[in-house]
Formats: C-alpha cells, sequence, structure tokens
C-alpha cells in the first residue's frame, strides 16, 4: 500500500491523520510545512514545486519504509505538492502513529529530513521582485553555487 | 547509441524542455553530461548531480545502454 503520495491539488491533513487510526497507536504526531512569505532574506510571492513522478515515489515510500523498520511506530504517511503553491499553503504533510510518543517524534523528524535530502523534487521561488530561481537543499539559490 | 533524457529544475529551464531524445556515442554518463552542458550551457557541474538511469538512482560508473532513460539531477530542494 502506498504511504507516500505527491499531490497536485490541496492536502486534507485531517483526513489522512484519521487514516493513522489504530487500537495500537497512543501517539499521533503530524508535521506540516508551509509556504513563507521569505526566503534568506527576499520577499516570496508564490513557489512552484517539480518532481520526477516515479523516482519520487520509490524513494519517498523507501524513506517511510525506513522509518517504519527503524523507530517503535505503528504507520507512517506522507504526501507533497508539486505544481504552483501561494504563501501559507500546505507544502508538505507528515503523519506518524506510534504507541508512545517518543518514538512518534523521531520518526517524524528522520522522515521530514530525509525527504528533504533524497526526495527528487524542486522548488522554484518566485520573489515579489519578479526573479525567480530554483533552490539548493539548505535554501540557498542554485545560480550562486554554479 | 540513442537516449532519453530528462530534464529538472534549472537544467529544464536551460534545455527549454523537459525531455529530449538524443544520440551520442558515449557510453559513460559523465562525458555525455559534459556534451548536453557544453550543448545547452547548463551551469550546474556534473559534480553536483545525481545520476538515474530508467527510473532508479544509480552510480556514475555505470555503463549507458542503448535505449537508456537518463536523468541528471539537480540538488533537491523539497520540504
Amino acid at each position: 500500500m502506498a504511504r507516500f503520495a505527491l499531490s497536485e491539488s490541496i492536502i486534507d491533513g485531517a483526513a489522512l491523520a484519521r487514516d493513522l487510526t489504530n487500537a495500537d497507536a497512543g501517539a499521533c504526531l503530524t508535521f506540516e510545512g508551509w509556504v513563507r512569505n521569505r526566503n534568506a532574506g527576499r520577499a516570496v510571492q508564490r513557489l512552484d514545486y517539480q518532481a520526477y513522478a516515479p523516482l519520487a515515489q520509490s524513494e519517498g515510500e523507501s524513506i517511510l519504509a525506513e522509518a517504519i523498520q527503524r523507530f517503535a511506530i505503528v504507520d507512517a504517511r506522507c504526501v507533497h505538492r508539486v505544481g504552483s503553491l501561494a504563501i501559507g499553503d500546505l507544502a508538505v504533510w507528515i503523519g506518524v502513529s506510534a504507541g508512545h510518543r517518543d518514538a512518534a517524534f523521531a520518526a517524524c523528524r528522520y522522515i521530514i529530513d530525509e525527504v528533504k535530502r533524497r526526495v527528487p523534487i524542486w522548488k522554484n521561488e518566485h520573489y515579489l521582485d519578479g526573479a525567480s530561481g530554483w533552490l539548493h537543499p539548505d535554501n540557498t539559490p542554485v545560480e550562486d553555487a554554479g | 547509441m540513442k537516449y532519453r533524457i530528462l530534464y529538472f529544475a534549472s537544467l529544464r529551464d536551460a534545455a527549454g524542455c523537459d525531455a529530449e531524445a538524443v544520440e551520442s556515442t558515449h557510453a559513460d554518463a559523465r562525458l555525455l553530461f559534459g556534451e548536453l552542458r557544453q550543448a545547452h550551457g547548463f551551469s550546474l557541474h556534473q559534480e553536483s548531480l545525481r545520476l538515474a538511469v530508467n527510473g532508479e538512482f544509480t552510480a556514475w560508473e555505470r555503463v549507458l545502454a542503448d535505449g537508456d532513460e537518463i536523468a541528471f539531477l539537480p540538488p533537491v530542494s523539497g520540504g
């Protein structure tokens, strides 16, 4: 069953969290990544996410399977938006259910860090001054690094 | 050999397309990228990219085969 998904439409976090309901779970932890209005001192108007969909899907699934194997959790899900997003939009949603909170926090942290590091998704920020640029994982512009 | 090349992010912008059919004598992915880098004026260097062939990450040492679908992946920035 797919635990990771790319979405071209608005993510419904509440519905995704209900899917994690399980009698073995005493904790449900969710993380939401939102589109912020500034990055590195520049005013951001909107951004576009582009993905290599088949590879993003398989790499995302691998990360969630690793989290389930490494941490004492019941289940995990992650949905990442693609396409054009506005300030305040939900860009990435992660949900983890677990018997106890410690494993849920650790697994959630692992998932977001690995997704940012490994899943082939790219962010193009459009700034209020009309410029735009693709970003590196640490949110520095691609063009600066050459 | 004939390849299908997929482009993403800044490479897509520079190439002006999301994919193209390419004919090359190179079976070495580094040399193939070098050829495409020159043709399209890519600013990114091979050392900063990851290689994917036929939908899977792979090592740069992999020998390319006729008909391969090849993606040169810039540093990712999801999340």
